[in-house]
């Protein structure tokens, strides 16, 4: 057998770029199904057309830079950004929605910046806050769970809505929707109705939003198989979520009228997706072990802050684009100690 | 003892693939019709010949001197002619060749009178150190630095431990194991004359668990010599690199080697075993070093197995001793499959570095075109010396060699561990020897304009001290000049009042 390379090491492990990215894209298979079982078909078309979108312009991007396209198209960080912002959209936003949220993720986030191992925002969430920013009506058109809804979609039916924003039978989108369960408590805590009144309704179930507990408990199931297979390290998630209990659980002790409980904190809206899948990315997120720490508590104390004083329901997406503006300052003070480093 | 070990951060578990080459024991290699012999085989000076071309040698006998203090000698692997003393093609990355001395061996194999050291203990550390160094004897594991200079650990240092390194950490390289299994004897020759040499108060031997036949060579051995106390053998866990220098001493001491020091700074000498060896054979038999145990494996390597090879062999003949298939001038790597190096060349010596001669690896890395980094850090959950390797990375290929600095990459020991695990096959041990030499080159080159502009200084200084040297003498002249004029004026007008005064006398 030739050597191939030139310079030692001459061995080489298995760990590919592809192969990280496949075992995200695995990894969300069952949150994606469950996302199916609670809101419909219109999940799936969203993600197909995130994608389609997500490889033309990745493609598009790679020849007009002049890049090899094949080893980067290969490498399906344009997927794992596509999937990840289809899954965080309202399932039923009209097609043009999820085409300019994942070509602003593509084009600007990405490849402007220099392409994949080059951005130091997370495109996924880039893309995201771009359309929470420019179209908060549509951003905030969820569905509610099939067993709540008035007019469960058929598949023809959630394709009608998303390309023509009508179907045949003269359904719109308003007459369909509703609000998430983080939205719910956050107007109602406005109304200052108590929200130990609040999750006694119907869009409440044991933990945290009917339908959102099992979506976010299957996120945090592929966050462990991620974990197991060294994908991603503890330390983001377990940061993100320990900062986001312990905050709950003192305001919920101390102020408990100001917001839910910890546990709607941590299963519903993003808070196992932004965990596990968002503010893990390595690219965007810091480096050092410590430093990782430090990210996930950031993003957890950002996104409780801003379920609670923010204007918007959720707060994971802005906060890990907060966070990435840090990663270059957290990185420096965070440097391990060196084998033989003399104290100083 | 009992003592825990301690560990080290990172490192890999890597398939050994040791089996392939410990199944024969150690066999000697045929003698080569011509032994090359490169002056410097070691860290330093390069030897000076003593010997002329046409001159007859005899094995052990001694062909070029140590030239200054990093240095060591060479000798005549074998009885013969010296046919040339010219450049030849040497076993060095670069491919560049080197001045050698080559012999033509006539057959006898016959010794120069050897002068056995009756009883070292009575020897002072000195003339031990002597021997050593005029034995030609360097560290046979790999780097190649004088042995005699790691005996001398200086007035202000004691030696606190003598740690024996038989990790030998690197796949496929077995030359250490085989040794220590079939001449554990020899191996504690020379650590008893070390350990008088150095003083030093205790003895370890680490050997990794995946030598459990050495070990218990290394037992019976030790179990044999009750009056060598404090002496311990201790059984580390098999992970890459652990048999580097300053992961062995971490995991065996739980010390770490300062940043800009040397072990003995915290009371540790360590050797390889075969320079153990090597010692015993140069005090007890008065055998200078003029061969070593090469291992030769790798998946084209039919007859896989460890050769005592005398110095100067042909890597070629060796490799066709032990079956290779091979094309002529196909490459073949030197050293381990991490930290070893890529050779081509039918005519290059075996040298005192030489410890494995690999042709063919499994699980071989891929030449693709490196994907970008994406951060993910495994480089830095894998360094043992708590690098942030991506970081090294970033500001190498940027050429900010500052920042490499700030991220201490003088603190990389090149291990490969990095590479191994990059998800984007990043050569990134490449990057940080490219980062290392040029900021040498750079400090050379500054040291070299220092001392230009210094010269330039010193010249200025010297120039405007002369003129003013000059203007002063000058000066001085002049002024006496002057001085002596108007004595003169002075004397003439008293001599004219004199005059005068005479005259109106008159």
């Amino acid at each position: 057998m030739p050597l191939f390379r030139i310079s030692p090491p001459f061995l080489a492990g298995t760990n590919r770029v592809t192969l990280q990215m496949l075992q995200v894209l695995m990894a969300m298979v069952p949150a994606v199904a469950a996302m199916v079982v609670f809101f419909g078909p219109a999940v799936l078309i969203n993600i197909s057309l995130a994608l389609v979108t997500a490889l033309l312009a990745e493609t598009l991007m790679l020849k007009i830079r002049k890049r090899p396209v094949k080893p980067f198209i290969s490498d399906g960080s344009a997927a794992v950004t596509a999937v990840l912002l289809a899954v965080a959209i309202p399932p039923l936003s009209p097609w043009w929605l999820t085409v300019t949220g994942v070509l602003f993720s593509i084009v600007f986030a990405k490849h402007l910046y220099g392409g994949l191992g080059y951005n130091p925002f997370n495109p996924a969430m880039v893309g995201y806050v771009l359309l929470l920013l420019s179209f908060p009506l549509e951003m905030t058109t969820w569905l509610p769970v099939l067993s709540l809804a008035d007019n469960p979609l058929n598949f023809s039916q959630a394709l009608q809505l998303i390309f023509s924003g009508e179907t045949s039978g003269g359904l719109v989108p308003d007459t369909v929707s509703g609000a998430t369960p983080l939205d719910a408590m956050k107007t109602q805590i406005g109304l200052d109705i108590l929200p130990e009144y609040i999750v006694n309704q119907d869009l409440f179930g044991m933990l945290g939003g009917l339908g959102w507990e099992w979506i976010n408990l299957w996120f945090l199931l592929g966050g462990l198989f991620l974990l197991y297979r060294g994908v991603i390290n503890w330390h983001v998630p377990v940061a993100m979520l320990l900062t986001l209990f312990v905050f709950s659980s003192l305001t919920s002790l101390f102020a408990p009228d100001i917001t839910g409980s910890p546990m709607l904190h941590l299963f519903s809206g993003g808070t196992m997706l932004g965990a596990f899948f968002i503010a893990t990315d390595p690219v965007s997120g810091s480096t050092t072990v410590k430093g990782r720490l430090v990210f996930g508590a950031g993003v957890g104390a950002l996104t409780y802050i801003i379920r609670i004083w923010g204007g918007y329901p959720d707060g994971v997406a802005f906060a890990v684009l907060l966070m990435n503006m840090l990663v270059p300052l957290i990185d420096y003070y965070t440097q391990p100690r060196v084998y033989g480093a003399t104290s100083k | 003892m009992n003592k825990p070990l301690s560990d080290f951060p990172g490192g890999l578990k890597l398939r050994g693939h040791k089996k392939r080459s410990t199944q024969t024991p150690i066999r000697k290699t045929p003698l080569s019709d011509k032994l090359i012999l490169p002056l410097q085989q070691h860290i330093g000076a390069a030897a000076m010949p003593v010997v002329s071309v046409g001159d007859k040698v005899l094995k052990g006998q001694r062909i070029a001197r140590a030239d200054g203090h990093v240095s060591v000698c060479l000798h005549a692997p074998s009885s013969g002619t010296v046919v040339a003393i010219d450049e030849q093609a040497i076993p060095h990355p670069s491919g560049l060749s080197a001045p050698c001395i080559t012999i033509e061996t006539d057959g006898e194999d016959q010794w120069i009178e050897r002068h056995p050291v009756e009883n070292f203990s009575e020897m002072s550390a000195h003339e031990i150190r002597q021997i050593i160094r005029d034995a030609g004897i360097v560290g046979l594991g790999g780097a190649g630095f004088p042995s005699f200079i790691k005996m001398n650990p200086g007035v202000h240092h004691t030696v606190e431990t003598l740690l024996l390194n038989g990790a030998e950490c690197e796949p496929y390289i077995s030359c250490d194991d085989m040794l220590m299994r079939e001449r554990a004897d020899g191996i504690l020759d020379g650590v008893e004359i070390m350990r008088h040499a150095l003083r030093a108060r205790n003895v370890i031997l680490a050997i990794e668990d995946n030598k459990p036949l050495a070990i218990s060579a290394m037992e019976l051995a030790l179990a044999a010599r009750p009056h060598l106390t404090n002496t311990s053998i201790v059984v580390i866990p098999t992970r890459y690199p652990t048999g580097g220098e300053k992961q062995i001493i971490q995991v065996v001491t739980g010390k770490e080697v300062p940043s800009d020091g040397l072990p003995i700074d915290i009371g540790i000498v360590s050797h390889n075993m075969g320079t153990a060896y090597a010692v015993g054979r140069a005090i007890n038999h008065g055998e200078p070093l003029i061969s070593r145990i090469v291992t030769v494996t790798g998946t084209d390597v039919t007859h896989a197995g460890n050769f005592e090879t005398l110095f100067g062999t042909p890597i070629s003949e060796l490799l066709e001793f032990a079956e290779t298939k091979r094309q002529p001038d196909e490459p073949f790597i030197l050293g381990g499959p991490m930290m070893g190096f890529n050779l081509s060349g039918d005519n290059l010596p075996v040298t005192k570095t030489a410890n494995c001669i690999l042709v063919g690896v499994e699980d071989a890395a891929p030449k693709t075109d490196p994907l970008p980094c994406i951060r993910c850090g495994d480089c830095a959950s894998v360094c043992p010396a708590s690098l942030l390797p991506q970081q090294l990375y970033w500001h190498s290929r940027a050429k900010e060699f500052d920042q490499t600095q700030d991220y201490n990459l003088f603190d990389c020991i090149e291990c490969g561990c990095c590479d191994y695990v990059c998800p984007s096959k990043i050569p990134l041990v490449s990057y940080f020897r490219f980062a290392k030499t040029e900021i040498m080159n750079q400090e050379r080159e500054r040291e070299k304009s220092d001392l230009a502009r210094e010269r330039f200084e010193s010249r200025q200084a010297r120039m405007e001290r002369e003129k003013r040297e000059k203007e002063e003498r000058q000066r001085q002249r002049k002024a006496a000049l002057a001085a002596s004029k108007a004595k003169k004026e002075k004397e003439a007008a008293a001599k004219a009042e004199t005059a005068e005064a005479a005259d109106k006398e008159t």
